[in-house]
């Protein structure tokens, strides 16, 4: 094993990919995966628009998604992918798909932080004469952010467990790297490499979440 | 200021609807502070969310200032909760704002005032519940007694006619529940709100409360000014409430009273009656000897009251108890024969609802 034949160049070009996607991909899940959560949240039992069939609905077709191994997703969402991006390969190819897998996982996250928000706190917001748009934006998120802010944090890990797997689709990162050089090449000391790396990675985005979390936390 | 006209309530459950009130039938005036007691499963609390609508009836008519409110939607609903303000018992502020933020919620959810104008009122309103110097910490910072000031003070903050309480000293120690009725009566004075007042605890209605309501099962099973419905409780509800309020306070029962010699009355002192020595004097008038066989003394809201169960032994019974009656004193007799004597005796009227 020698350390000498990696080209740091190529480490440092996949980290800016795998970062690139990472933060792509969580931006796109919350944007999508928060009023998913909401949704749930609202058409749940003994909820203001409390709805069985759509919540049920819902509920259905994100468990599917959920369901579908991550490695069978990409492969299944590529035509999607091509319709969506123009292309199924590289960080453009790989954030939809990103999106798809984590979206309904971040969706439940949220569902669970606000129904733990306090009933009575969405009785008094009511009591006072809030509308329920005026009660979830100023009450209940305001009172779930904590655990929003966690949740956040454990998609973010998930997403870079995930950008690995779509390197084997040719979606470039560390994943990817890690997998071509280290695996198909039997560079290992790449592959340990980019794997110290991820494992510092992962380390800051849990170590950064837990300090956001706990700056908002006022319980 | 508050009609409740054949009210009922069942909520969905396994087996069909399961009936939470039943025939409810309740008006509460302006300016007047109404109590609503019963013990837990009665139905209050939801009997006081039909007030502002957080519960729907199920049959029945909810009037709020003459005006027919029961199925008001939308903006006109909003605009009812507004002008009704309303006091949890767990509080529920918000935790992620300050207590400045808490009270100033209810005015910035109208979008008509601006940052200043909430500043102002925010701070009227502290002062009021005496927070001002806490306004910038967050809810977990301060004592339970404090959060119910917050809580009263958001629930004014948008200047309601009307304030509801939902058990709303029940989280708190007797010492702090003192303070915070203090505070509610004083609002009640000083801004003429009406307050409708839901606890499991008769001396909470005693201290506070002009009126009171008692809900048994989900129907209103005794109604009337406090003094009447504390002092002479008629249903078995209410006479269970005001025993646990008095565990030992001039209770007898029926059987302990029967073995004793001579003749059981119950005297009743209020108002003037109460701080004058007439038992003693009407005693020796008509050769009465007395036993006071047990009793309770104290105040309803300022007005003080004494109740004694009083046996009577001697010469002329009968002409004791018309003394007493004549000089105000209520007079109940406790089984038995009304003895014979030249004054008339009247039974005091059964008053049941």
């Amino acid at each position: 094993m020698s350390f000498e034949n990696i080209h740091w160049g190529d480490i440092g070009a996949a980290l800016g990919q795998t970062l690139a996607m990472v933060g792509g991909a969580l931006l796109l899940t919350v944007l999508v995966g928060l009023p998913l959560g909401i949704l749930l949240f609202l058409t749940g039992r003994q909820q203001p628009f409390q709805a069985p069939v759509a919540y049920g609905g819902l509920s259905f077709v994100l468990n599917i998604i959920r369901s579908v191994p991550f490695i069978i997703l990409l492969i299944v969402l590529m035509p999607v992918t091509i319709l969506v991006t123009g292309t199924s390969l590289g960080i453009r190819g790989v954030i939809f798909p990103l999106v798809v897998g984590t979206s309904p996982f971040f969706a439940r996250l949220v569902e669970t932080a606000l129904r733990e928000v306090d009933r009575g706190i969405v009785e008094a917001s009511l009591a006072m004469g809030a509308s329920t748009t005026q009660t979830i934006f100023r009450a209940v998120l305001p009172e779930a952010l904590p655990s929003l802010l966690a949740a956040v944090t454990v998609t973010a890990i998930v997403l870079v467990d995930y950008t690995a797997m779509s390197g084997a689709i040719g979606g470039g990162g560390l994943g990817d790297l890690a997998i071509r050089y280290g695996y198909h090449r039997f560079q290992t000391e790449i592959m340990l490499v980019c794997v110290a790396i991820l494992i510092v990675f992962v380390q800051l985005i849990q170590a950064s979440g837990n300090r956001l979390v706990a700056h908002f936390s006022r319980k | 200021m508050i009609r409740l006209e054949g009210i009922s309530k069942s909520f969905a459950g396994k087996d069909g609807p399961v009936p939470a009130l039943d025939g409810i039938d309740l008006s509460v005036a302006r300016g007047e502070i109404f109590g609503i007691i019963g013990s837990s499963g009665a139905g209050k609390s939801t009997l006081v969310r039909l007030i502002n609508l957080l519960e729907r009836p199920t049959g029945g008519e909810v009037f709020v200032a003459g005006e027919r409110v029961t199925d008001a939607k939308g903006e006109r609903l909003r605009e009812l909760r507004r002008s009704i303000g309303m006091v949890f018992q767990h509080f529920n502020l918000l935790s992620a704002r300050t207590v400045a933020g808490n009270v100033a919620y209810p005015l910035e959810l109208t979008g008509r005032y601006g940052k200043a104008e909430i500043a102002a009122r925010v701070a009227a309103l502290l002062a009021r519940v005496g927070l001002s110097e806490h306004a910038h910490k967050y809810p977990r910072q301060l004592s339970g007694g404090q959060k119910q000031r917050v809580g009263i003070a958001r629930a004014l903050a948008c200047e309601p006619q009307v304030l509801l309480c939902d058990e709303a000293t029940s989280a708190l120690d007797p010492q702090t529940t003192g303070a915070v009725l203090d505070l509610l009566r004083q609002i009640n004075r000083d801004l003429g709100v009406t307050i409708v007042l839901i606890t499991h605890e008769m001396d909470v209605i005693r201290r506070t409360c002009d009126r009171v309501a008692v809900l048994d099962r989900g129907r209103v099973v005794e109604e009337g000014p406090v003094t009447e419905v504390f002092l002479h409780p008629r249903h078995a509800a209410t006479l269970r409430l005001v025993r646990e309020a008095e565990p030992d306070g001039g209770w007898l029962d029926a059987a302990a009273a029967a073995d004793l010699g001579g003749r059981t009355v119950r005297l009743t002192f209020t108002g003037p009656a109460a701080h004058k020595p007439i038992l003693g004097r009407i005693a020796r008038e008509n050769a009465v000897d007395y036993g006071i066989l047990a009793g309770r003394v104290g105040h309803i809201r300022e007005a003080p009251y004494a109740q004694f169960i009083v046996s009577l032994a001697g010469r002329d019974v009968a002409g004791a108890i018309a003394g007493l009656r004549a000089s105000g004193v209520d007079v109940e007799l406790q089984g038995g024969d009304i003895p014979a004597s030249p004054a008339r005796i009247e039974e005091r009227p059964r008053h049941v609802v």
